[in-house]
């Protein structure tokens, strides 16, 4: 196994393609940080915007609020949106490649399972996901850390902004890394899957963006009978739970209880459907690629 | 009997000669001690024109409906006769507007810019005394202010606004009681609705965001217990232009 995953990872690292996603999220990351280098305050007065009727905001406040942190939860906000095409390019290029390129057939003639085959693959694209999301967390979170300073983190919701103290905020960043990398692993798994149907690698890369694009959209409408009745069946609702790590709770005097999370169950709840597509789609993939028959 | 004749009984009687001084001298007594209000505000002010500037440190609560925020360790600095600045100098701290009002001196600043009134006694015994403000086109449309008249302090104020609402302050005294200067201090405020669209915040919804109407026209409260008080020894104006 561990052979044949050195094997996957050397053909996907061989790829120029690949380092396209890892060029994006430089060029995405750098340009944002240049902005907010040069007009973070507009920005941050257009948040503030809706409260300062009842705060007086010094400038030394909107320095302190742009921090490397806040930078980086603002980086993250745009860019796990971003970032599922970025693993789509890959994942499902990884069996319709092969397919395309007359490969698969070969390859199957080797001595080993079809399983052991896929799961070779996925582990490849997975490692590749987790690379680049380690990628993003260098570059969004300790170049923001470095350019920008530290000190506490503010997160605007809808309806309440979050304040946690700068000696409580990098383990959830951590942890959010970690949901992140699942909640990738989901769109890789599902890459992966169309992957299988397809001869050419194009197909499964358009369809998974579509699917991730639609179903986003639909986690961020505010519709009755969709929030009832779609949203909590879609993994896109459960993607973003990593924003879970930077809600926290606070005591009867409204102080910010440190080390707490609002609603823990929730993000585990939201895990575990992630997990349990990540499943049911590379079970699928295994199911049907072992009874497909390999023409190229 | 006329008047006359009961001036002559009351003379020649002998307790009612002692009884008639001793009510005149109660009654001289009482008057003497009776202070106006603008006597009492008068005293106040001289107290507290002792303090020139200080700089002090406090640990500070925000208690808004729609921020979670930890405790804070701020620095509150003024200097006479109504600069003042709370500062968060290394964390993030959310101001009030208003909180200069958290300074009772600036109350003190132009006396002669409020009609006083003398509104009697609250039933914990504190002195209540309005402030009414000659200028039609002042912000502040009255300043309600409960006076310890003993230790010559404001233990309350409630500060009614045209743009802002109304403000409350109540201070305890303990350590700077001497200085007029409180220990804690419950700045009380009005806040206006918070709301993003989503599309900006693009929210998780974990099932723990309140509903948006429980949060709205809601007042919100600061609370600074001061730690110590440093008087008089001089600060630089460059500290306030932050």
């Amino acid at each position: 196994m561990w052979k044949l995953l050195k094997i996957e990872l050397f053909k996907i690292f061989k790829r120029p393609r690949t380092y396209i996603a890892f060029g994006a999220i430089a060029a995405i990351v750098f340009l944002f940080q240049i902005a907010l280098w040069f007009d973070g305050k507009t920005y941050i007065e257009l948040i503030l915007g809706n409260i300062d009727a009842s705060f007086d905001f010094s400038d030394q406040f909107k320095t302190h609020l742009l921090n490397g942190y806040f930078v980086c939860f603002a980086v993250l906000n745009i860019l796990l949106i971003q970032m599922p095409l970025l693993v789509a390019l890959i994942a499902g290029d990884v069996i319709a490649g092969e397919a395309n390129m007359g490969t698969l057939r070969l390859s199957l003639s080797k001595p080993v399972g079809r399983t052991q085959y896929l799961l070779g693959k996925f582990f490849a694209s997975t490692i590749y996901t987790v690379l680049l999301l380690l990628f993003l967390a260098i570059l969004a979170l300790f170049g923001s850390m470095l350019l920008f300073g530290i000190n506490d983190l503010v997160v605007f919701r809808s309806t309440s902004i979050h304040q946690m103290s700068q000696d409580d905020i990098f383990w959830r960043y951590l942890a959010a890394f970690g949901y992140a990398a699942v909640a990738l692993t989901t769109v890789a798994s599902l890459a992966f899957l169309l992957s299988v149907f397809a001869d050419n690698s194009i197909g499964p890369i358009i369809a998974t963006m579509s699917i991730v694009i639609v179903f986003t959209i639909l986690s961020e409408m505010n519709i009755p009978l969709y929030d009832r009745t779609i949203k909590p069946y879609l993994f896109t609702t459960h993607m973003v739970a990593w924003k879970g790590f930077f809600y926290v709770r606070s005591n009867e005097e409204g102080a910010t209880i440190k080390g707490s999370i609002e609603n823990l169950p929730a993000i585990l709840k939201s895990l575990s459907v992630l997990l349990i597509y990540i499943f049911l789609f590379v079970g699928s993939a295994i199911w049907i690629f072992r009874r497909k028959d390999i023409l190229s | 009997m006329n008047l006359i004749s009961m001036f002559i009984v009351f003379t020649k009687c002998r307790y009612c000669k002692f009884f008639f001084v001793t009510l005149s001298l109660l009654f001289y007594w009482a008057n003497a001690n009776a202070q106006t209000a603008e006597e009492i505000l008068k005293k106040i002010k001289t107290k507290l024109g002792k303090i020139k500037d200080y700089e002090a440190e406090g640990k500070m609560k925000t208690n808004v409906a729609f921020i979670k925020a930890p405790v804070a360790t701020v620095k509150v600095f003024y200097k006479e006769p109504d600069k003042i600045l709370i500062l968060n100098e290394t964390g993030i701290s959310f101001i009030p507007k208003g909180s200069v009002n958290i300074n009772i001196n600036n109350i003190f600043v132009n006396m002669q810019a409020f009609d006083i009134i003398d509104a009697g006694k609250d039933n914990t015994g504190l002195r209540i005394i309005k402030l009414l403000p000659k200028d039609d086109t002042a912000d502040i449309v009255l300043s309600t202010l409960y006076v310890d008249e003993k230790n010559l302090v404001v233990k309350k104020s409630k500060i009614t606004t045209k743009e802002n609402g109304t403000y409350e302050l109540e201070m305890n005294y303990s350590k700077f009681l001497e200085y007029g200067l409180p220990d804690k201090v419950i700045f009380s405020f009005n806040t206006k609705d918070y709301k993003l669209p989503k599309g900006i915040t693009l929210d998780y919804d974990d099932g723990s965001e309140k509903n948006p109407d429980k949060l709205k026209n809601k007042r919100g409260t600061v609370e600074i217990n001061y730690k110590n008080y440093i008087i008089n020894k001089g600060i630089d104006d460059k500290i306030f232009r932050r």
